[in-house]
């Protein structure tokens, strides 16, 4: 009965990806919003990289229809700098925690 | 963890919570504290997330925070707590004297930036710090601008005859007020000096105010009395508030894009656009020379609050600007949490220019 219980105890759901240290490094996006290269550390998660990634090529774009088209956007957070760098419809993307 | 519990003078004790990773200056400041006349209650924390529960857990008076910590730092912890507990005494502790750390973290709205005490007179120094903030907070006091107006401030100073600089501070706006004697004497803002840069210095909405020594041989460009300067920077920001333009009777100003047009004096830019950040749909826009300003609008909008998401998932603080790099325009974005200003520059402008001009104009459009 236990043996039972236990092969239909449902699974816990799989925490949101926790971020505990400001990343540091830099990733590259194409025009699809897939990564393509990172140096990133492995321990953050992809998720949010992709998450990243695509705010950035959204607001190139839609910058673009809105007849502001830029190289490259600067996102100024209290501990964390975001720098992107347009590219052919896709991004460089460098973070760096403000120290 | 805890110390003393003996209750303060309005009934309750001070609960006062020591955030280091310093296990020996944690200790240290909890013995310290614990023999302020108020006794208060010392709690401990060793990083900021668990600063942060316990902040959670039960009010605080106030939050002492070293700066440099592993995980999240001293400036993250202090991002999440201004947000999340407005009412938080907060002094940054820190090993190092760095000018731009101390900018930085006033800038926050910190109440008080003190170097880690080494000597027995700087230990006394610091003990005698902590208390009369909290003392200050006792007997309703202030320290900056948010419980008590600028203009109640210079009043006071000037009816108790105090000789003393005002030293204001509102994001990158620095203004300082000179008094002798109770005397207003000048004052000065960026390139402004006397009664405009008083006026100015006047209509801004917050910040935070040192008192500096006294400098009794500044050269006098104020000549009006200080009541009636404070009368007539009153009567200016009702008549803005009230939608009018300051200084003509009541006619009503055309729309608040007026006051755009006083931000667009600002070397390097071309249009202004601002718009309700919070409302989904119908949100209000305001524009100075833009072209095309609902799609600016809806672009910038959709920008910052999809940026705003991202930082606090990744918990590095509030947004504070977006600056742009584009052949065409160079672009600065602000927000003040309900609502967003949106900045087209000269595209030969830097992109440090960008931010700093982006700063300015957002805290006067902010004012």
């Amino acid at each position: 009965m236990e043996f039972l219980k236990n092969l239909f105890k449902p699974k816990p759901k799989r925490e949101a990806a926790k971020i505990d240290r400001l990343p540091n490094g830099s990733f590259t996006v194409d025009s699809s919003c897939r990564i393509l290269t990172s140096t990133l550390p492995q321990s953050f998660p992809v998720s949010v990289v992709a998450d990243i990634g695509q705010a950035v090529v959204e607001a190139f774009r839609e910058g673009q229809g809105a007849g502001i088209p830029l190289t490259e956007l600067q996102f100024h957070f209290g501990s964390l700098k975001i720098t992107a760098r347009e590219q052919r419809g896709g991004a460089m993307i460098f973070l760096a925690p403000i120290r | 963890m805890k110390n003393g519990s003996i209750r303060g003078a309005m009934g309750q004790a001070h609960k006062i919570l020591v955030l280091d990773d310093d296990p020996d200056f944690r200790e240290l400041c909890q013995e310290l504290l614990a023999t302020l006349p108020s006794e208060p209650e010392v709690n401990a924390a060793s990083s900021g997330s668990h600063a942060i529960a316990l902040l959670d857990s039960e009010p605080h008076s106030l939050l002492m925070t070293d700066l440099k910590m592993p995980n999240m730092d001293g400036f993250q912890v202090l991002s999440i707590v201004k947000r999340r507990f407005p009412n938080l005494k907060t002094i940054v502790m820190t090993g190092v004297s760095d000018d731009d750390l101390r900018d930085r973290a006033y800038a926050i709205g910190i109440d008080l930036f003190i170097e880690k005490p080494k000597t027995p007179s700087e230990f006394k120094l610091f003990v005698d710090c902590v208390d009369s903030l909290l003392v200050r907070e006792e007997h309703g006091g202030f320290r900056g601008v948010q419980s008590k107006s600028l203009s109640d401030i210079v009043q006071m100073e000037s009816m108790s005859m105090t000789s003393t600089t005002l030293k204001v501070t509102n994001g990158p706006l620095v203004g300082k007020i000179w008094l002798v004697g109770g005397d207003l004497i000048d004052a000065e803002v960026g390139d402004e000096k006397g009664e405009e840069a008083f006026k100015r210095i006047m209509g801004w909405k917050s910040g935070t105010f040192e008192n500096l020594p006294a400098d009794e041989s500044r050269e006098r460009n104020i000549f009006a009395s200080v009541q009636g300067l404070l009368l007539d920077s009153a009567q200016t920001l009702d008549e803005i508030a009230a939608g009018e333009v300051p200084g003509s009777g009541g006619e009503k100003a055309e729309g608040t894009s007026s006051g755009l047009s006083q931000l667009a004096k600002q070397g390097g830019l071309e249009f202004i656009v601002t718009a309700d950040l919070k409302k989904k749909r119908n949100f209000t826009i305001d524009q100075f020379a833009c072209e095309d300003p609902d799609l600016v609008a809806k672009w910038a909008r959709d920008t910052m609050n999809r940026f705003s998401e991202l930082g606090e998932m990744l918990r590095a603080g509030k947004l504070n600007n977006i600056a742009g790099v584009g052949s065409q325009r160079n672009i600065g974005m602000a927000g003040n949490g309900d609502e967003m200003i949106c900045l087209g520059l000269n595209p030969k402008m830097k992109p440090k220019d960008i931010l700093e001009t982006t700063k300015k104009v957002a805290v006067q459009w902010s004012s």
